[in-house]
């Protein structure tokens, strides 16, 4: 049973084994209501499949997955569309569930693609199309996000005003997100909790505590470490120059 | 009024462009056109089970083209052949089989030709009844997996990740493959039922821009293919099944100019 509800998703001990090579192996993360997850972690670490296994999409897996909310949200790493299916932008966020036009139009305009609306899919450029995979994703509201490098291809600012979006979303649906992304500067800024990876768990805790590890600085350089306590010494100190201590 | 072999004809044709149409469209989707061509070739065997026994041909041949989809499931996941040798292996050798076993069925007679090609005088009023039935059927439960079908269409791993099950639609849109192969085998002919399925849906997405306008289209094309089709054959005493696919070709042939003009346009 579920000790704690607000408990989205659970794995224990989980890894994926694809012929004879695993992927990942011995995760074990939990993913709660208000909270984002964030994976990090080298390209081939097992992200992604540590994603999915989450998702449930891979079935013959190691351990176990614990899943308590049927409505998730998903923004895969990469969709290719087939010429062959002409499909418009509203279109496509009715593909898994049928959402209202209002909603519709409402997640579009957070993402800043409503003009994109009744454009065709296959002619969007990689940026448009990510925040289109956003909106999609947040349209119906879902107690589970999963957004596997959401803003990949999306200009710079861009990419700020979405992770903005990202804990907005977070903050308002009470929705919990598992992030994956290679952005530490962002990541760091909204992340409860960062598991990095590198086939299996290298290190994890809170920003700070995974910026300080050893393994952490083996696996991405003294670099990224400074990034994360750099960042987390500006959030210190705004939160006592405000007076306010407001828990992620 | 069902006593005109034509009507008959025409009323058939337009039951089975009804199904091909939406049908047609997920196959052109997910680059299926391989695996219709498998399942409709096993269908001889089928033909030939219906003879032996003297079952209903539609029926017989939807049973033995479902096997052979199990069959083909299941290879696909036992062996390391890629998919297309596969079903290459699959479609020629129960063409085969049903061509041997004809062979030795000498107490009946067979035309061949109107197997392969379709024949428009072999439609009877039963056959009427299982095209309209089963084709309702059929569109029914498309329906029903519309949203998944879709889905998955578009990104499988989505379509699992939000719950919408594709593995089951997938596996209930197999069957529905056999069924309207089953369906269209007397009036199309078992070589040529790929094509009903694939030109008019490739019509449509010339002139289209969302799924549910392709699939409308695909129908008005099929449609469109089997009425012209079959008045040509009446006319020029042809095959029904190639008269009809050369009319979808035709029809193909002018929705590319349609294509040409809106890329005019847009410049």
């Amino acid at each position: 049973m579920n000790s704690n509800n607000n408990i989205l998703v659970k794995l224990n001990n989980a890894g994926f084994r694809q012929s004879e090579k695993w992927l990942v192996e011995g995760v074990s993360l939990t993913v709660e209501k208000g909270k984002i997850v964030t994976l990090i972690g080298p390209n081939g670490s097992g992200k992604s499949t540590t994603a999915k296994i989450a998702l449930g999409i891979y079935k013959n897996i190691e351990g176990t997955v614990e899943k308590y909310t049927t409505k998730v949200g998903y923004v895969p790493q990469k969709i290719s569309i087939d010429w062959t299916l002409p499909i418009r932008v509203y279109d496509f966020m009715l593909l898994t569930e049928t959402i209202e036009d209002s909603a519709i139009d409402e997640a579009l305009s957070l993402t800043g693609v409503i003009h994109l609306k009744n454009k065709n899919l296959g002619s969007l450029s990689g940026g448009e199309f990510q925040r289109v995979l956003i909106a999609r994703a947040i349209s119906k509201k879902p107690e589970l996000l999963v957004l596997d490098e959401p803003v990949q291809g999306v200009d710079y600012t861009g990419e700020i005003d979405l992770y903005k979006l990202i804990k907005k979303i977070s903050d308002t649906l009470n929705c919990g997100i598992l992030l994956i992304s290679h952005d530490l500067h962002m990541v760091m800024k909204a992340t409860d909790h960062v598991v990095c990876l590198n086939g299996h768990v290298c290190c994890s805790g809170s920003p700070i505590d995974v910026a300080k590890n050893n393994e952490y600085k083996a696996l991405f350089g003294e670099k990224a470490s400074q990034i994360l306590t750099t960042y987390e010494h500006k959030h210190d100190h705004v939160h006592s120059d405000e007076g306010e201590i407001k828990k992620n | 009024m069902f006593d005109d072999f034509f009507i008959r004809a025409l009323i058939a044709g337009i039951g089975i462009a009804f199904v091909t149409g939406p049908l047609g469209c997920f196959v052109v989707w997910r680059r299926l056109s391989y695996f219709g061509d498998t399942l409709s070739h096993s269908a001889l065997l089928g033909v030939t089970m219906a003879y032996t026994f003297d079952l209903n041909i539609a029926i017989s041949v939807f049973l033995i083209s479902s096997v052979i989809a199990l069959i083909l499931i299941q290879l696909q996941k036992k062996t390391n052949l890629p998919g297309d040798a596969l079903l290459g292996l699959l479609a020629h050798s129960s063409l085969a089989v049903g061509l041997v076993v004809i062979g030795f069925l000498t107490f009946i007679r067979f035309d061949i030709m109107g197997l392969l090609f379709g024949d428009i005088l072999a439609v009877t009023t039963d056959d009427l009844l299982v095209i309209w039935t089963g084709g309702a059927l059929i569109l029914i439960v498309l329906k029903l997996i519309w949203k998944p079908l879709l889905a998955s269409t578009v990104n499988y791993e989505l379509a699992e990740a939000e719950g919408l099950n594709p593995d089951r639609a997938k596996a209930i849109f197999t069957i529905l493959m056999a069924a309207v192969i089953a369906i269209s085998i007397k009036m199309v002919g078992l070589l040529l039922i790929t094509g009903m399925l694939i030109i008019p849906a490739a019509i449509a997405r010339n002139i289209s821009d969302s799924p549910q306008k392709m699939v409308l289209f695909s129908i008005i094309g099929g449609l469109l293919s089997v009425i012209l089709g079959l008045y040509s054959s009446l006319e020029f005493n042809t095959s029904s099944g190639p008269s009809i696919i050369a009319a979808a070709l035709i029809l193909f042939i002018l929705s590319l100019f349609k294509i040409k003009q809106s890329i005019k346009l847009k410049n």
